[in-house]
Protein backbone atom coordinates (compact mmCIF):
# COMPACT_ATOMS: atom_id res chain seq x y z
CA UNK A 1 0.00 0.00 0.00
CA UNK A 2 2.86 2.66 0.66
CA UNK A 3 4.65 1.81 -2.11
CA UNK A 4 2.08 2.45 -4.40
CA UNK A 5 1.60 5.68 -2.60
CA UNK A 6 5.25 6.26 -3.28
CA UNK A 7 4.88 5.64 -7.16
CA UNK A 8 1.75 7.81 -7.28
CA UNK A 9 4.02 10.12 -5.86
CA UNK A 10 6.83 9.51 -8.60
CA UNK A 11 4.17 10.22 -11.25
CA UNK A 12 3.59 13.97 -9.81
CA UNK A 13 7.32 14.46 -10.83
CA UNK A 14 6.69 13.57 -14.30
CA UNK A 15 6.03 16.83 -15.70
CA UNK A 16 9.27 18.32 -13.78
CA UNK A 17 11.46 15.44 -15.32
CA UNK A 18 10.45 16.49 -19.24
CA UNK A 19 10.78 20.29 -18.71
CA UNK A 20 14.05 19.44 -17.60
CA UNK A 21 15.00 17.36 -20.62
CA UNK A 22 13.62 19.86 -22.72
CA UNK A 23 15.33 22.37 -21.20
CA UNK A 24 18.81 19.69 -21.41
CA UNK A 25 18.37 19.88 -25.21
CA UNK A 26 17.76 23.10 -25.80
CA UNK A 27 21.12 24.12 -23.37
CA UNK A 28 23.09 21.42 -25.71
CA UNK A 29 21.77 23.72 -28.96
CA UNK A 30 22.50 26.92 -27.52
CA UNK A 31 26.08 25.50 -26.62
CA UNK A 32 26.71 24.15 -29.80
CA UNK A 33 25.82 27.29 -31.62
CA UNK A 34 28.58 29.17 -28.86
CA UNK A 35 30.54 26.91 -30.91
CA UNK A 36 29.98 27.65 -34.57
CA UNK A 37 27.46 24.91 -35.17
CA UNK A 38 24.38 27.21 -36.18
CA UNK A 39 21.54 25.49 -37.43
CA UNK A 40 21.73 26.97 -40.70
CA UNK A 41 25.36 24.88 -41.32
CA UNK A 42 24.59 22.78 -43.93
CA UNK A 43 26.42 19.43 -42.82
CA UNK A 44 28.58 18.72 -46.45
CA UNK A 45 28.56 15.77 -47.65
CA UNK A 46 31.85 16.22 -49.53
CA UNK A 47 34.23 15.50 -46.75
CA UNK A 48 36.40 12.45 -47.40
CA UNK A 49 35.07 12.63 -51.42
CA UNK A 50 37.37 13.33 -53.96
CA UNK A 51 37.68 16.70 -55.33
CA UNK A 52 34.80 17.16 -58.28
CA UNK A 53 36.81 16.95 -61.56
CA UNK A 54 36.74 20.16 -63.45
CA UNK A 55 39.38 22.08 -65.60
CA UNK A 56 38.47 26.03 -65.88
CA UNK A 57 40.36 28.48 -67.52
CA UNK A 58 42.42 30.48 -65.73
CA UNK A 59 41.41 34.00 -64.60
CA UNK A 60 44.48 35.64 -65.27
CA UNK A 61 44.60 35.39 -69.19
CA UNK A 62 47.77 33.57 -71.02
CA UNK A 63 47.96 31.31 -67.70
CA UNK A 64 47.13 27.31 -68.58
CA UNK A 65 43.71 25.53 -67.38
CA UNK A 66 43.49 25.00 -63.97
CA UNK A 67 42.34 21.10 -63.67
CA UNK A 68 41.66 18.99 -60.85
CA UNK A 69 44.30 16.49 -62.24
CA UNK A 70 47.04 19.01 -61.07
CA UNK A 71 45.92 19.21 -57.34
CA UNK A 72 47.19 15.64 -56.04
CA UNK A 73 50.61 15.33 -54.95
CA UNK A 74 50.46 18.47 -52.19
CA UNK A 75 48.03 20.02 -49.92
CA UNK A 76 45.52 22.44 -51.28
CA UNK A 77 43.43 25.23 -50.21
CA UNK A 78 40.86 25.40 -52.45
CA UNK A 79 39.45 29.41 -51.82
CA UNK A 80 36.21 30.23 -53.91
CA UNK A 81 35.67 33.92 -53.95
CA UNK A 82 34.23 36.51 -55.70
CA UNK A 83 34.29 40.60 -56.19
CA UNK A 84 31.34 41.30 -55.18
CA UNK A 85 31.56 39.20 -52.00
CA UNK A 86 31.91 41.45 -48.73
CA UNK A 87 33.21 38.29 -46.78
CA UNK A 88 35.56 37.59 -48.94
CA UNK A 89 37.29 40.86 -48.64
CA UNK A 90 37.32 39.88 -44.72
CA UNK A 91 38.98 36.15 -45.12
CA UNK A 92 41.12 37.79 -47.95
CA UNK A 93 44.19 39.23 -46.01
CA UNK A 94 44.35 36.27 -44.14
CA UNK A 95 45.38 33.20 -46.98
CA UNK A 96 48.76 34.95 -46.94
CA UNK A 97 49.31 33.39 -43.81
CA UNK A 98 48.16 30.05 -45.08
CA UNK A 99 50.60 30.33 -48.42
CA UNK A 100 53.30 30.71 -45.63
CA UNK A 101 52.41 28.00 -44.23
CA UNK A 102 53.37 25.62 -47.14
CA UNK A 103 49.63 25.16 -48.20
CA UNK A 104 49.03 25.49 -52.07
CA UNK A 105 46.61 28.10 -52.79
CA UNK A 106 44.16 27.33 -55.49
CA UNK A 107 41.40 30.50 -56.03
CA UNK A 108 38.22 29.73 -57.69
CA UNK A 109 36.57 33.09 -58.72
CA UNK A 110 32.24 32.49 -58.36
CA UNK A 111 30.05 33.85 -60.92
CA UNK A 112 32.37 37.14 -61.32
CA UNK A 113 33.43 39.50 -64.17
CA UNK A 114 37.07 38.50 -64.81
CA UNK A 115 37.74 42.15 -64.80
CA UNK A 116 35.93 43.05 -61.57
CA UNK A 117 38.05 40.33 -59.93
CA UNK A 118 41.38 41.45 -61.68
CA UNK A 119 40.79 44.54 -60.14
CA UNK A 120 39.75 42.96 -56.68
CA UNK A 121 43.28 41.73 -56.32
CA UNK A 122 44.81 44.59 -57.85
CA UNK A 123 44.36 46.48 -55.12
CA UNK A 124 44.01 43.49 -52.27
CA UNK A 125 47.24 41.48 -53.05
CA UNK A 126 47.20 38.03 -55.29
CA UNK A 127 48.23 35.31 -52.87
CA UNK A 128 46.96 32.78 -54.97
CA UNK A 129 48.94 30.28 -57.02
CA UNK A 130 46.56 29.71 -59.42
CA UNK A 131 42.78 31.23 -59.97
CA UNK A 132 40.19 29.28 -61.84
CA UNK A 133 37.32 31.21 -63.39
CA UNK A 134 34.20 29.60 -62.68
CA UNK A 135 31.70 31.93 -64.28
CA UNK A 136 28.77 30.05 -64.41
CA UNK A 137 29.05 28.62 -60.99
CA UNK A 138 29.09 25.18 -62.45
CA UNK A 139 32.06 23.87 -60.99
CA UNK A 140 31.01 25.34 -57.58
CA UNK A 141 27.88 23.71 -57.70
CA UNK A 142 29.71 20.16 -57.97
CA UNK A 143 31.56 21.44 -54.93
CA UNK A 144 28.82 21.80 -53.11
CA UNK A 145 28.89 25.88 -52.27
CA UNK A 146 26.00 28.04 -51.37
CA UNK A 147 27.38 30.68 -49.60
CA UNK A 148 30.94 32.54 -50.46
CA UNK A 149 33.70 32.49 -49.37
CA UNK A 150 33.82 28.41 -48.99
CA UNK A 151 37.54 26.75 -48.55
CA UNK A 152 38.26 23.14 -49.00
CA UNK A 153 41.07 21.67 -47.77
CA UNK A 154 42.73 18.84 -50.12
CA UNK A 155 45.00 16.34 -49.18
CA UNK A 156 47.87 14.51 -51.41
CA UNK A 157 45.35 11.93 -52.74
CA UNK A 158 42.96 14.90 -53.91
CA UNK A 159 40.32 13.81 -51.38
CA UNK A 160 38.32 16.73 -49.70
CA UNK A 161 39.16 16.83 -45.99
CA UNK A 162 37.53 19.97 -44.45
CA UNK A 163 35.48 22.46 -45.53
CA UNK A 164 34.41 26.13 -44.14
CA UNK A 165 31.32 27.72 -45.45
CA UNK A 166 31.58 31.38 -44.52
CA UNK A 167 35.14 33.52 -43.91
CA UNK A 168 38.13 31.62 -42.15
CA UNK A 169 38.87 33.58 -39.43
CA UNK A 170 42.23 33.70 -37.83
CA UNK A 171 41.15 31.02 -34.83
CA UNK A 172 39.89 28.89 -37.28
CA UNK A 173 43.39 29.13 -39.82
CA UNK A 174 45.39 28.41 -36.45
CA UNK A 175 43.40 25.89 -34.76
CA UNK A 176 42.02 23.88 -37.23
CA UNK A 177 43.13 24.41 -40.58
CA UNK A 178 47.14 24.86 -40.17
CA UNK A 179 47.29 21.50 -37.78
CA UNK A 180 45.21 19.88 -40.13
CA UNK A 181 47.55 20.06 -42.73
CA UNK A 182 50.27 19.54 -40.66
CA UNK A 183 48.85 15.88 -40.82
CA UNK A 184 48.23 15.63 -44.09
CA UNK A 185 51.50 16.75 -45.39
CA UNK A 186 53.44 13.88 -42.66
CA UNK B 1 -28.67 48.11 -60.12
CA UNK B 2 -25.36 50.18 -58.04
CA UNK B 3 -25.51 47.16 -55.99
CA UNK B 4 -25.36 44.52 -58.59
CA UNK B 5 -22.56 47.15 -60.50
CA UNK B 6 -20.71 46.87 -57.41
CA UNK B 7 -20.51 43.43 -56.97
CA UNK B 8 -19.34 42.63 -60.65
CA UNK B 9 -16.22 45.45 -59.66
CA UNK B 10 -15.78 43.52 -56.36
CA UNK B 11 -15.18 39.97 -58.30
CA UNK B 12 -13.52 41.62 -60.95
CA UNK B 13 -10.60 43.16 -58.75
CA UNK B 14 -10.31 39.47 -56.88
CA UNK B 15 -9.96 37.82 -60.43
CA UNK B 16 -7.11 40.02 -61.29
CA UNK B 17 -5.80 39.70 -57.84
CA UNK B 18 -5.81 35.69 -58.74
CA UNK B 19 -3.75 35.97 -61.25
CA UNK B 20 -1.15 38.21 -60.03
CA UNK B 21 -0.58 35.66 -57.01
CA UNK B 22 -0.44 32.64 -59.28
CA UNK B 23 1.67 34.83 -61.90
CA UNK B 24 4.21 35.49 -58.60
CA UNK B 25 6.19 32.26 -58.77
CA UNK B 26 10.13 32.75 -59.03
CA UNK B 27 10.09 30.55 -62.28
CA UNK B 28 11.36 32.91 -65.18
CA UNK B 29 10.11 32.74 -68.27
CA UNK B 30 13.48 32.14 -70.23
CA UNK B 31 14.30 29.09 -68.05
CA UNK B 32 11.01 27.00 -68.95
CA UNK B 33 11.13 24.12 -71.13
CA UNK B 34 9.36 24.39 -74.76
CA UNK B 35 8.18 20.87 -73.66
CA UNK B 36 5.33 20.96 -71.37
CA UNK B 37 5.69 18.05 -69.91
CA UNK B 38 9.11 18.08 -69.10
CA UNK B 39 8.59 21.55 -67.49
CA UNK B 40 5.76 20.26 -65.15
CA UNK B 41 8.14 17.28 -64.13
CA UNK B 42 10.82 20.20 -63.34
CA UNK B 43 8.17 22.02 -61.49
CA UNK B 44 7.04 19.69 -59.44
CA UNK B 45 11.05 18.41 -59.06
CA UNK B 46 11.96 21.79 -57.58
CA UNK B 47 8.97 22.54 -55.84
CA UNK B 48 10.35 19.08 -53.30
CA UNK B 49 13.78 20.48 -53.85
CA UNK B 50 15.66 23.06 -50.77
CA UNK B 51 17.38 26.25 -51.74
CA UNK B 52 20.22 26.22 -49.81
CA UNK B 53 20.81 29.55 -49.29
CA UNK B 54 17.10 30.42 -48.38
CA UNK B 55 16.72 27.05 -46.33
CA UNK B 56 13.40 27.49 -45.85
CA UNK B 57 12.26 28.20 -49.35
CA UNK B 58 11.80 25.39 -52.12
CA UNK B 59 14.07 26.51 -55.68
CA UNK B 60 10.47 27.12 -57.38
CA UNK B 61 9.93 29.65 -54.78
CA UNK B 62 13.35 30.86 -54.48
CA UNK B 63 14.59 33.72 -56.15
CA UNK B 64 17.98 33.47 -54.69
CA UNK B 65 20.83 33.29 -57.37
CA UNK B 66 21.62 29.54 -56.74
CA UNK B 67 18.59 28.65 -56.95
CA UNK B 68 17.97 30.29 -60.41
CA UNK B 69 21.07 27.95 -61.26
CA UNK B 70 19.34 24.72 -59.85
CA UNK B 71 16.34 25.35 -61.40
CA UNK B 72 18.05 25.47 -64.65
CA UNK B 73 20.28 22.20 -63.80
CA UNK B 74 17.18 20.26 -63.01
CA UNK B 75 15.47 20.75 -66.47
CA UNK B 76 18.88 20.64 -68.29
CA UNK B 77 19.35 16.89 -66.71
CA UNK B 78 15.57 16.19 -67.37
CA UNK B 79 16.37 17.28 -71.33
CA UNK B 80 19.53 14.81 -71.32
CA UNK B 81 16.65 11.84 -70.45
CA UNK B 82 17.67 11.72 -66.69
CA UNK B 83 14.44 10.38 -64.53
CA UNK B 84 13.13 11.95 -61.30
CA UNK B 85 14.92 10.46 -58.68
CA UNK B 86 18.25 10.95 -60.77
CA UNK B 87 17.88 14.21 -61.24
CA UNK B 88 17.71 14.45 -56.85
CA UNK B 89 20.46 12.39 -56.56
CA UNK B 90 22.62 14.63 -58.59
CA UNK B 91 21.59 16.85 -56.04
CA UNK B 92 21.89 15.08 -53.31
CA UNK B 93 25.13 14.27 -53.97
CA UNK B 94 26.47 17.80 -53.71
CA UNK B 95 24.33 19.49 -51.12
CA UNK B 96 23.34 16.03 -49.40
CA UNK B 97 19.87 14.88 -48.01
CA UNK B 98 19.37 18.65 -46.82
CA UNK B 99 18.57 19.70 -50.95
CA UNK B 100 15.66 17.36 -50.40
CA UNK B 101 12.41 18.78 -48.72
CA UNK B 102 10.88 15.76 -47.53
CA UNK B 103 13.57 13.92 -45.31
CA UNK B 104 14.48 10.07 -46.44
CA UNK B 105 13.51 7.44 -44.61
CA UNK B 106 16.38 5.87 -43.12
CA UNK B 107 18.33 4.67 -39.93
CA UNK B 108 19.46 8.29 -39.16
CA UNK B 109 15.80 9.92 -40.09
CA UNK B 110 13.92 6.95 -37.48
CA UNK B 111 13.36 9.18 -34.61
CA UNK B 112 11.97 11.70 -36.98
CA UNK B 113 10.14 10.03 -38.54
CA UNK B 114 8.80 6.98 -36.00
CA UNK B 115 8.95 9.55 -32.98
CA UNK B 116 5.70 11.30 -32.81
CA UNK B 117 3.60 8.15 -33.50
CA UNK B 118 5.56 6.81 -30.92
CA UNK B 119 4.92 9.63 -28.67
CA UNK B 120 1.46 9.67 -29.43
CA UNK B 121 0.56 5.66 -28.86
CA UNK B 122 2.32 6.07 -25.53
CA UNK B 123 0.33 9.03 -24.57
CA UNK B 124 -2.59 6.66 -25.95
CA UNK B 125 -1.40 3.96 -24.12
CA UNK B 126 -0.84 6.56 -20.59
CA UNK B 127 -5.17 8.13 -21.02
CA UNK B 128 -6.40 3.88 -21.20
CA UNK B 129 -4.57 3.06 -18.10
CA UNK B 130 -5.59 6.56 -16.36
CA UNK B 131 -9.42 5.76 -17.47
CA UNK B 132 -9.85 2.41 -16.67
CA UNK B 133 -8.56 2.89 -12.83
CA UNK B 134 -11.11 6.08 -13.10
CA UNK B 135 -13.37 3.32 -13.88
CA UNK B 136 -12.46 1.01 -11.30
CA UNK B 137 -13.24 3.74 -8.19
CA UNK B 138 -15.92 4.82 -9.66
CA UNK B 139 -17.61 1.12 -9.05
CA UNK B 140 -16.17 1.02 -6.03
CA UNK B 141 -18.41 4.76 -5.06
CA UNK B 142 -21.11 2.96 -6.15
CA UNK B 143 -21.49 0.40 -3.60
CA UNK B 144 -24.14 1.24 -1.07
CA UNK B 145 -23.42 1.87 2.40
CA UNK B 146 -23.32 -1.22 4.67
CA UNK B 147 -25.50 -0.82 7.77
CA UNK B 148 -22.65 0.10 9.98
CA UNK B 149 -22.22 3.52 7.88
CA UNK B 150 -25.83 4.16 7.39
CA UNK B 151 -25.57 4.14 11.12
CA UNK B 152 -22.47 5.95 11.54
CA UNK B 153 -23.76 8.86 9.41
CA UNK B 154 -27.43 8.91 11.29
CA UNK B 155 -25.38 9.54 14.61
CA UNK B 156 -23.11 12.23 12.80
CA UNK B 157 -26.49 13.81 11.67
CA UNK B 158 -28.36 13.90 14.89
CA UNK B 159 -29.05 17.19 16.11
CA UNK B 160 -29.71 16.10 19.49
CA UNK B 161 -26.00 15.51 19.61
CA UNK B 162 -23.43 18.40 19.90
CA UNK B 163 -20.64 16.07 19.80
CA UNK B 164 -19.82 15.36 23.48
CA UNK B 165 -21.35 11.93 23.72
CA UNK B 166 -18.75 10.21 22.05
CA UNK B 167 -20.93 7.81 19.91
CA UNK B 168 -18.39 7.57 17.46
Amino acid sequence: MRDTMFLRRLTLFFPMAIFLTLVGFFFYRLVLIEKGNTPNMIPSVMINRPVPVFALPSLISGKPLVASAALKGKVTLIDVFASWCVPCRVEHPLLASIKEAGIALVGINYKDRPEDALLWLEKLGDPYDAIASDRDGRVAIDFGVYGVPESYLIDKQGVIRFKQTGPLTPEDIRDRLLPLAKELNK
Amino acid sequence: MTLRRNFVCVCAVALVLLGLQGAAFAVQPDEMLANPQLESRARVLSEGLRCPVCQNQSIDDSDADLAHDLRVIVRQRLQSGDTDAQVKQYLVDRYGDYVLLEPPFKTSTLVLWLGAPLILLAALGVALVFYRRRQETSEDTQRPLSAEEQKKIAALMDPQDDGRKGTL
